[in-house]
């Protein structure tokens, strides 16, 4: 397949050029031309008020789009629980909320694979949602191996032939994943914001953002299954928990499990912020708009007042004007307080991907055009240096401080 | 003992800097730079640092646009060896799967023991390249490694940053490990590897010569499509506040009152 210029209905207007990320379509004869750098991401189709850029097939072109549908014997919705401490890790919990929403409107199960952990953590599993649980209580796996993990994982699939696959964008998930797909001949999307299944097509349509973040894209995996995403910590809300709530354990025992990988030991880093950050009820959180070091002791202040944490843009943190340790968004922290205040942030993508699942949202911010405020609950254009101090008064207020 | 290490990078555009037009929904890139993912800068000089230790050479990969050759002239002028492009009309649209297997495919042909990626690319950010070409070529991998602790004949030791703290990881070679950014910083080029970047032929490489499969390469190998692109959606609950910035905080701490929030 290539993209090609309809040259009658071109006016040269070069709207196109800009809508392609890899400078492939430049002007000749004041047209526009397709060069060899295309990609084929069909973002200048859209883009083309005349529609004057078409996909062209050529013969040979994708078996796949013509014949192959995918195989409908894979059923069902899996989701990889990882482990903490012998428990399933928080975010197991939060994929068992998205994928029995998958799983009902396909109207088929739920299920989770577990290793190296015990019937306690299956019987977790089911209260948060689960139907069937995949156990291997192998003691070799309390310490993640993607060798292993990979290896028994695979086989489950191929075995077993869930419709859809699940994993936490973590640490352990984004490292063997990867090549769990790999292995099982399929397609991984990775960071999802959000999954939905396809009315028409009952695919899984699995958002997330693209170019850095700068806009959402919705990626599908139309003849391979199983359709695998990853779903970082604290964007997908937990689901229901059913203390009663049981179900089936399906007990794996798989023979001579081999890796040329050893973890010789694991070492635990948690600093204070990274625990308040992830458990703060409320975060202010603050960009280049706080201006400096300075700036950062009002957000203290009101963060203090309200018995929250202290969040940052990578703009403050660029500056030096706050450590690391303190950034939302992509590259830092995810987030999902009940409050989240931003103040003097843009709302770059970026950021928003690390916080945009909390339940209120305040932007501050002088410019109102800024993007923060499209995902805001609540907006107030102004200075901050002005709002914030009459914030800080008011709840001393309320509060009686 | 002397290594024969692969660097795999990746040119981007400069995400920073693209911006979205409200209007028409499509990226802004006047001016955008291409430059060299950042990670995998990280993951060049920690294959040059390995070359200076215990020997070896640095050959650098890269699959893309012939444009890419730019990205590896610029890793030659910081003392890679040599510079390979994997460019073919057969490679456009890939996934990750395909530029897993493409680059796998590639790596087979020109054979390593060690190969470095970044994390991940600053355009995609998925981070799958790595794990997934390591899957393909029957090797282990170590993923976020952030300090090579160990390294002689047959086997390595790195740390690897976990979500809470790091684990000490030991392989045997061959093994592709991916790099975070706080394993080094990236050298400046000198002015003799800025001469050598001049001089270098880069080596060119098509479907043919890395004997892949057809129906494995490009948008038709690929498992996933994107399906649309769009931009982010308002909040629907949104409130904007309006008047003097006291009007506004008086607004605000009403409503935060009324949902019980303070
Ligand atoms: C691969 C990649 C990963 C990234 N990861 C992250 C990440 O994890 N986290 C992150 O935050 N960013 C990340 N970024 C950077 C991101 O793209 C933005 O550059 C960054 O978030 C901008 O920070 P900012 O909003 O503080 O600064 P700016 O965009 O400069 O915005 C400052 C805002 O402050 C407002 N302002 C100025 N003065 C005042 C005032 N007195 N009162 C009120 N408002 C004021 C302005 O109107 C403006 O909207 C990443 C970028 C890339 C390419
Ligand atoms: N087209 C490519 N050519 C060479 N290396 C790549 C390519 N795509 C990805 N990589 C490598 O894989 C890493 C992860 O990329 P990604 O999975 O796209 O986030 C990058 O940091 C590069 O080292």
């Amino acid at each position: 397949m290539y993209l090609k210029v309809t040259i009658s209905k071109c006016t040269g207007c070069q709207e196109c050029l800009n809508s392609c990320p890899y400078d492939a379509i430049e002007m000749r004869d004041e047209k526009a031309f397709i060069n060899e750098n295309c990609q084929l991401c069909n973002m200048c189709l859209e883009a083309c008020p005349e529609g004057a850029i078409k996909e062209i097939r050529e013969e040979g072109d994708s078996p796949a789009e013509a014949a192959k549908s995918p195989d409908n014997t894979y059923r069902g919705v899996w989701v990889f629980a990882e482990l903490r401490e012998g428990m399933p890790a928080p975010v197991s919990f939060e994929l068992l909320g998205a994928g029995r929403r998958l799983a009902d409107k396909l109207e088929t199960d739920l299920s989770s694979v577990i290793l190296g952990a015990e019937k306690e953590a299956a019987d977790e599993l089911f209260k948060w949602g689960a139907d069937r649980v995949y156990l291997c209580s192998n003691p070799a796996l309390e310490k993640f191996n993607d060798e292993a993990y990979t290896e028994i994982l695979s086989t489950l699939i191929n075995l077993h032939k869930p419709a859809i696959v699940l994993a936490g964008a973590t640490a352990v998930g984004r490292s063997f994943i990867p090549r769990v797909a790999a292995r099982v001949n399929t397609g991984l999307t990775a960071d999802c914001t959000s999954l939905e299944i396809d009315e028409e097509t009952g695919d899984l349509l699995q958002i997330r953002p693209a170019f850095g973040g700068n806009i959402m894209a919705t990626i599908v995996c139309p003849d391979h299954r199983p359709q695998m995403a990853t779903v970082r910590p604290r964007v997908m809300k937990k689901g229901q928990y059913a203390p009663e709530k049981t179900g089936e354990i399906v007990q794996v025992n798989p023979d001579n499990i081999i890796s040329r990988t050893n973890v010789v030991d694991s070492v635990k880093e948690v600093s204070d912020i990274m625990v308040n950050l992830h458990e703060a009820d409320y975060i202010v959180s603050g960009g280049r708009g706080v201006g400096g070091a300075d700036g950062f002791k009002l957000l203290e202040e009101l963060a203090a007042v309200l018995g929250g944490a202290v969040g940052a843009s990578r703009a403050a943190i660029d500056e030096n004007w706050i450590p690391y340790s303190h950034q939302v968004g992509q590259t830092g922290k995810t987030v999902c307080p009940r409050i989240y205040i931003a103040c003097g942030i843009s709302g770059a993508v970026q950021h928003l991907v690390g916080m945009q699942s909390s339940d209120i949202i305040i932007a501050i911010n002088k410019n109102p055009e800024a993007p923060i405020f499209n995902v805001a609950t609540y907006g107030i254009v102004g200075d901050l240096f002005e709002v914030l101090p009459l914030l800080i008064r008011k709840i001393k207020e309320i509060k009686g401080l | 003992m002397a290594f024969k290490i692969v660097v795999l990078i990746k040119q981007v555009p400069d995400t920073a800097e693209v911006r979205i037009n409200p209007e028409t929904n499509t990226l802004i890139r006047d001016g955008v730079p291409s430059i060299v993912n950042p990670y995998d800068l990280n993951a060049l000089e920690a294959a040059l640092r390995i070359k200076e230790g215990a020997g070896g050479t640095v050959t650098v990969l890269s699959m893309g646009p012939p444009q890419a050759e730019d990205a590896l002239r610029e890793a030659i002028s910081m003392g890679a060896d040599e510079g390979i492009l994997l460019t073919d009309r057969a490679f456009a649209g890939s996934d990750t799967w395909a530029t897993g297997y493409t680059l796998s495919k590639a790596i087979n042909k020109i054979g390593a023991d060690i190969i470095i990626c970044g994390k991940q690319a600053i355009d995609g950010d998925t981070a799958q390249v790595g794990p997934e070409t390591a899957e393909f070529m029957g090797i282990p991998h170590i993923a976020y490694v952030r300090k090579i602790e160990e390294i002689r004949d047959g086997y390595i030791r790195v740390q690897r940053l976990m979500d809470e703290g790091y684990d000490i990881v030991e392989s045997s070679i061959p093994v592709l490990l991916t790099v975070v950014k706080e394993i080094n910083e990236p050298r400046l080029p000198s002015l003799k590897g800025k001469v050598a970047a001049k001089k270098a032929e880069i080596i060119k490489m098509g479907m043919s010569d890395i004997g892949a499969e057809e129906s494995s390469l490009g948008l038709k190998g690929s498992p996933t499509r994107v399906k649309k692109i769009f931009a982010p959606a308002v909040r629907a609950d949104r409130k904007l506040f309006e008047g003097s910035p006291k009007d506004q905080v008086e607004a605000l701490v009403e409503e935060l009152k009324k949902n019980k929030c303070i």
